[in-house]
């Protein structure tokens, strides 16, 4: 065997490190989805009438939609009959401090590396862990709070802030949006929910952790941030699974709203288990995120680093209807084994001297196929509009496949739009160069790709950056071209 | 009537054409009956495409499928005379001229008396007893997955046919003049085309649609499949300049063995509707494959440019570069595809798509797509849309150039890019003098 393809079957043979099971007791709603489900779930919750009627609605109409067909993805049908919507752990736990948190729970979270405390303690992290659906524990809501930050789990706020969930919940993503839109409208079962007030600067990174642990249950988070005029927040976001052999669903929203000035940055780093190397099990991971706007100067930005699940299907987007706002799209999505991802974004220019940029990584390995999709709309009154756009990707091995679909309309002569793709392997002679050196080729692999990515790492958070980059070694681990 | 009801019956009525042909000329050709059977069959599952689909996302064809059409028949051939086709000729007096009168070779116009040894040119009864060439003739252009591919294929009993032997380099270009000639009814036009390189020859050909007198609408629905030899060098270019209200769909597929060349020029002027279909399949390794396109839009004209490189072999080169100017209230499309198959590994692909918006009715959308499936490539694309560089017109104006000659000379070096790169030089000026013709009518808004 040569080196490259022992390097290769290293790669092809690295198990997923976040497999486990925790074992704490579910309470659980029957398999199967028909009304009563969405009933279950909203009463369970406590949820005043509205969000009922709005749900069901919701529901009614995702009853007339189809299954898209169009993403560079295969899978097997799903069976949305064969999936409990909802999952809550069941020593709900009310805690005031984090010696309350329930062992079991806290273990889980020191095997994923993130302990609570260790966050909170030395990251100056606001944590508001989310478990199956119940938001578990949220920290540093007390110090938010005397800057009038609410940051809590999306059933809290729709108890305690109603005015504000009603005004902005399906603003962004209608509820009739797209099928796992209006499925995710239907049976959400928690999230998180954060609004700035006008003028105040977030004084630290706001962060939920997904996890997604009885098997067979699908993960149905909803997030709505809302920052309010010249209000600044840097929100994360992070998920893992533990090893399943079913395939499980999640059809995750999120939405933002960007007023006047404001500046929401979003950061997600998604390594949910990507099945094994046959492509047995894993997450499907079908999410709409989706920000806007609303305001001159406004600003969004999403940056996210995608390493799991089985399928990745997501195109977080930026609608800029405000003069002078700008959208930002920074993206790592690697696949191996596999894997499928059909991930990209939209900027959708409405505003007046609008800009985005969008700067894409496809890293593929194994049999996988990696898609970029993305549409850059300039409309009829988008004066002076700017995009810019970098599509790259990286085949590691010869059996998986790279992909562009870059869509670009223009109706605005005034528009500057550029876009440029690459697609490429990793050179034998920057290899070589470094073996020169003394470096190995394991090394050299991970310190080429890492130099690939860094333009999308730059935007990361500093915890983010340095997990992302161990996510990317631990993907890659010894890949060779 | 809905729109929908509007494209069932357009389907029905050309597949009652259809069979009307098949018995009216059918018997004549009978070694086509079961391809035109099988293309029926996919074009009555397939129908007119709409804009759901998604590989005809931005044009809307609802105006074909709302007027009425009769298919060109042998009578409605003969109308034009030899000095009216004289005005078509883009590549000097000694070029070969096959007139191609709606849809079929009229040789009494054309002018074919200098055809060199070893090329042959004709309509299918001229080459019936040339199994070589009769097993190429329908063969290439998938009228499975193309519904406009099978509607052709359905109703074409005209092809014309092009055959040059090993080894025989042809210096005279060869030009075919589609002249559509409007009648009173709505007419279609199905033409077809086959081009046979043989191993090691070398020529040029020249597909130019024209629109010949006025009357009602027309719509041309061409196919050209290529046929490229061994080490064959093929040029090729095609020219639309039809009438403004002409709608036109065409395919062209070119099948690439080892080691040969093409370069291909696209150039859309004229035209409502027009859709180019290229579909370049690299077959063999070590093939170069050019492929340039230039459109320039003025009115309320859609153009739609779909080309797929397909590489399916190891060791081979591709280059695309279009660049379209779109002014008024027309609409652009361009839609690229590099599609490298697995195992074609050392694929050097390219692809440029270059666009400039004149008027602020405009638009252009365009999709630039790579499709990857070895590791060992470089590929990459490059898209823009803008307007004229602020800088390049103030160093003009800075010399005392006028603000709409500063403008037109800009749009014209834009343009010209493309053009230049055509080999022959007659050929190339009389493209040049078509732009500058089409460039001037643009409406040039400061």
């Amino acid at each position: 065997m040569s080196e490259d393809l022992k390097i290769l079957d290293e790669v092809t043979n690295s198990e997923y490190k976040y497999g486990f099971v925790s074992n704490i007791e579910s309470d659980n709603a029957p398999k199967g989805l028909d009304e009563s489900t969405v009933r279950f779930i909203s009463a369970k919750k406590n949820e005043p009438e509205w969000l009922l009627e709005w749900r069901l609605k919701a529901f009614r109409h995702w009853l007339t939609m189809v299954e898209p067909t169009w993403p560079n993805v295969h899978y097997p049908q799903i069976d949305f009959q064969d999936i409990i919507y909802y999952s809550a752990p069941k020593k709900k736990p009310t805690l005031n401090s984090l010696d309350e948190l329930d062992p079991e729970i806290k273990a889980t979270f020191d095997k994923l590396g993130i302990s609570l405390i260790e966050q909170q303690r030395l990251a100056g992290v606001a944590v508001d862990a989310v478990i199956d659906s119940v938001s578990v524990k949220t920290t540093f809501r007390e110090s938010l709070r005397e800057l009038g930050i609410i940051f809590c789990s999306f059933s809290e706020a729709v108890q305690d802030h109603p005015d504000l969930i009603k005004k902005y919940l399906g603003s962004v993503v209608p509820a009739t949006d797209n099928f796992y839109a209006a499925l995710n409208s239907a049976v959400f079962s928690d999230g998180s929910f954060c609004y700035i007030p006008q003028g105040v600067r977030c004084p630290m990174e706001l962060s939920t952790y997904f996890r997604i642990n009885s098997a067979g249950t699908g993960q149905f988070e909803r997030t709505l941030i809302v920052a309010e005029e010249g209000a600044f927040v840097s929100y994360l976001e992070g998920c893992t699974a533990p090893m399943r052999d079913e395939n499980q669903l999640h059809a995750a929203v999120v939405e933002i709203v960007s007023h006047t000035d404001a500046t929401v940055k979003y950061s997600t780093v998604q390594n949910w288990y990507p099945g094994d190397k046959n492509g047995k099990g894993g997450i499907y991971n079908f999410v709409t995120k989706r920000g806007i706007c609303l305001g001159d100067r406004a600003k969004i930005s999403w940056t996210q680093v995608e390493t799991g699940s089985a399928i990745t299907w997501k195109y977080p987007s930026v609608i800029l209807k405000g003069d002078y706002s700008v959208g930002e799209f920074y993206s790592v999505a690697v696949t191996n084994n596999m894997q499928q991802a059909d991930t990209g974004t939209k900027m959708i220019h409405i505003g007046k001297k609008t800009k985005s940029i969008i700067i894409s990584k496809g890293i593929s390995c194994g049999k996988s196929q990696n898609s970029y999709r993305g549409l850059v709309r300039i409309g009829k009154k988008a004066e002076n509009a700017r995009n810019f756009s970098q599509c790259d990707s990286l085949l590691i091995g010869d059996k998986c496949g790279a992909h562009t679909f870059p869509y670009i309309e223009v109706g605005n002569k005034t528009a500057k739009v550029e876009h440029e793709a690459t697609t490429s392997k990793v050179g034998e002679d920057q290899i070589f160069y470094c073996n020169q050196r003394g470096i190995s080729t394991e090394d050299a692999v991970n310190l080429i790709v890492n130099g690939y990515c860094k333009e999308v790492f730059n935007q990361l958070p500093m915890e983010f950056a340095v997990e992302a980059q161990k996510l990317l070694a631990i993907s890659l681990e010894g890949s060779v071209g | 009537m809905s729109t929908l009801t509007k494209y069932q019956t357009a389907n029905t009525a050309f597949v009652q054409e259809a069979e009307v042909f098949a018995d009216l000329y059918g018997k004549t050709q009978p070694a086509l009956t079961a391809i035109r059977k099988q293309a029926m069959a996919a074009f009555t599952k397939r129908g007119i495409p709409t804009m759901k689909h998604e590989e005809w996302k931005y044009v809307n064809l609802s105006s074909i499928a709302q007027t009425e059409y009769r298919t060109a028949s042998p009578a409605d051939s003969q109308k034009v005379s030899k000095s009216d086709v004289e005005q078509y000729r883009f590549a000097g007096k000694d070029a070969i001229l096959c007139v191609i009168e709606n849809g079929k070779l009229n040789v009494a116009v054309s002018s074919m008396s200098n055809v060199p040894k070893g090329v042959g040119i004709g309509g299918i009864d001229d080459f019936s007893s040339d199994a070589a060439v009769m097993n190429h003739l329908f063969t290439h252009a998938s009228y499975e997955e193309e519904a406009m591919v099978a509607l052709n294929t359905m109703l074409c009993y005209s092809p014309i046919i092009i055959k040059v032997d090993a080894k025989v380099k042809c210096d005279t270009v060869i030009q075919l003049v589609f002249a559509t000639v409007p009648g009173v009814d709505p007419l279609l036009i199905p033409a077809r085309v086959l081009v046979i390189a043989g191993d090691e020859s070398e020529f040029t050909v020249v597909e130019s649609f024209h629109t010949h007198g006025s009357g009602a609408l027309t719509f041309t629905n061409s196919v050209s499949e290529v046929v490229v030899g061994k080490a064959a060098r093929v040029h090729y270019t095609k020219v639309q300049v039809e009438a403004d209200e002409a709608q036109h769909i065409n395919y062209h597929k070119v099948n690439m063995a080892r080691d040969s060349y093409q370069h291909l020029t696209t150039l859309t002027l004229g035209g409502a509707i027009v859709r180019n279909n290229l579909n370049i399949r690299l077959d063999d390794e070590q093939v170069n494959a050019y492929l340039n396109g230039l459109y320039v839009l003025n009115g309320k004209q859609v153009i739609d440019n779909h080309t797929l490189v397909d590489h399916a072999m190891p060791n081979c080169y591709s280059n695309e570069l279009y660049k379209g100017i779109i002014g008024d209230q027309a609409q652009g499309v361009f839609n690229g595809k590099i599609w490298v198959r697995e195992d074609a590994q050392k694929t050097n692909a390219y692809q440029s798509n270059k666009n400039l918006l004149l008027s602020n009715q405009a638009s252009m959308n365009t999709k630039p797509q790579l499709e990857i499936y070895a590791d060992d490539v470089k590929c990459s694309h490059g898209a823009t849309t803008g307007q004229l560089d602020d800088e390049a017109l103030f160093y003009l104006r800075a010399r005392g150039i006028g603000e709409t000659v500063a403008r037109s000379l800009l749009n014209h070096a834009f343009a010209a890019d493309v053009i230049e790169q055509v080999e022959n030089e007659t050929l190339r000026e009389s493209l040049m003098q078509l732009l500058d013709v089409k460039l001037s009518a643009l409406q040039i808004e400061a």
